[in-house]
């Protein structure tokens, strides 16, 4: 009866209780965990760039070094995981987007779904002009 | 006081990490994650890889993804940690230390792409 303390008139006891591992208690908490989650794969992808911009700032040996070792599994396999949660942080910040940023054109709010649509065009036309660059252009 | 009007800013940092993350980390991941290390591709060879990192637009550009997107990791770090492991009452001690990582990693990010040649 007062195990669970219901029966006092302490408001502490009112808190609502919530598991360690909540965000594995449903597909949607999980996803919404993994989303946050991606911070830590753009934040090693930062470490990553850095290393390849200090081999290329030492010279050319270091250059073919950072490539070999980039070839490595481990360091492969870490990449592919970034790429995934990297590409999943794209897609929902862009979904989010519509979402927090109102513009207007005209008097008229403009749909959300093109202001959507236009961030992916900006993915698509970013992610040319850099692969253009560094192939070579 | 001082924390609640910085936390605006902090917010600011964090959107626009996100947008240059966004736009520009799938792409050079792809590249020079798995193109280039499993041969898909051949990888740029030094002198240009050097002549495109030392123009002057790659630097800013290049710093403005590493410092940003340092600051969003802070920034979103700090709350998955106090929400996933429930340890609200430590949040005075991670949310400095992850502001503290971002700015001395964008310290290093700085000193690194002005050493190039």
């Amino acid at each position: 009866m007062s195990a669970g303390g219901t029966h006092t008139h302490n408001p502490r006891a009112l808190q609502p209780t919530v598991s360690r591992g909540w965000w594995l208690e449903r597909g949607s908490y999980f996803m919404f965990m993994m989303r946050e989650l991606s911070c830590v794969f753009v934040a090693w992808f930062v470490v990553y760039l850095l290393l390849l911009v200090r081999a290329v700032g030492r010279g050319e040996a270091f250059y073919q070094q950072f490539l070999q070792r980039s070839a490595e599994p481990g360091i492969v396999l870490l990449n592919f995981i970034s790429l995934l949660f990297v590409v999943y942080h794209t897609v929902t910040f862009f979904n989010l987007v519509p979402q927090v940023m109102v513009v207007s054109a005209g008097g008229k709010r403009v749909p959300g779904s093109l202001i959507g649509a236009s961030h992916y065009a900006a993915w698509a036309v970013v992610s040319a002009v850099v692969a253009w660059v560094l192939l070579g252009g | 006081m001082a924390k609640l009007r910085l936390e605006p800013f902090l917010w600011l940092l964090f959107s626009g990490g996100g947008v240059f993350a966004a736009l520009m980390m799938p792409v050079l991941l792809l590249l020079f994650g798995l193109a280039f290390p499993l041969g898909w591709i051949a990888p740029p060879g030094y002198a240009h890889l050097l002549a495109v990192l030392s123009h002057p637009l790659t630097r800013l550009v290049l710093l403005a993804l590493c410092v940003l997107s340092l600051f969003h990791w802070a920034h979103r770090f700090r709350y998955t940690v106090v929400d996933a492991f429930k340890v609200k009452h430590l949040s005075m001690v991670i949310t400095p230390l992850c502001y503290l990582v971002a700015i001395a990693g964008s310290v290093v990010a700085a000193y690194l792409i002005w050493r190039v040649p």
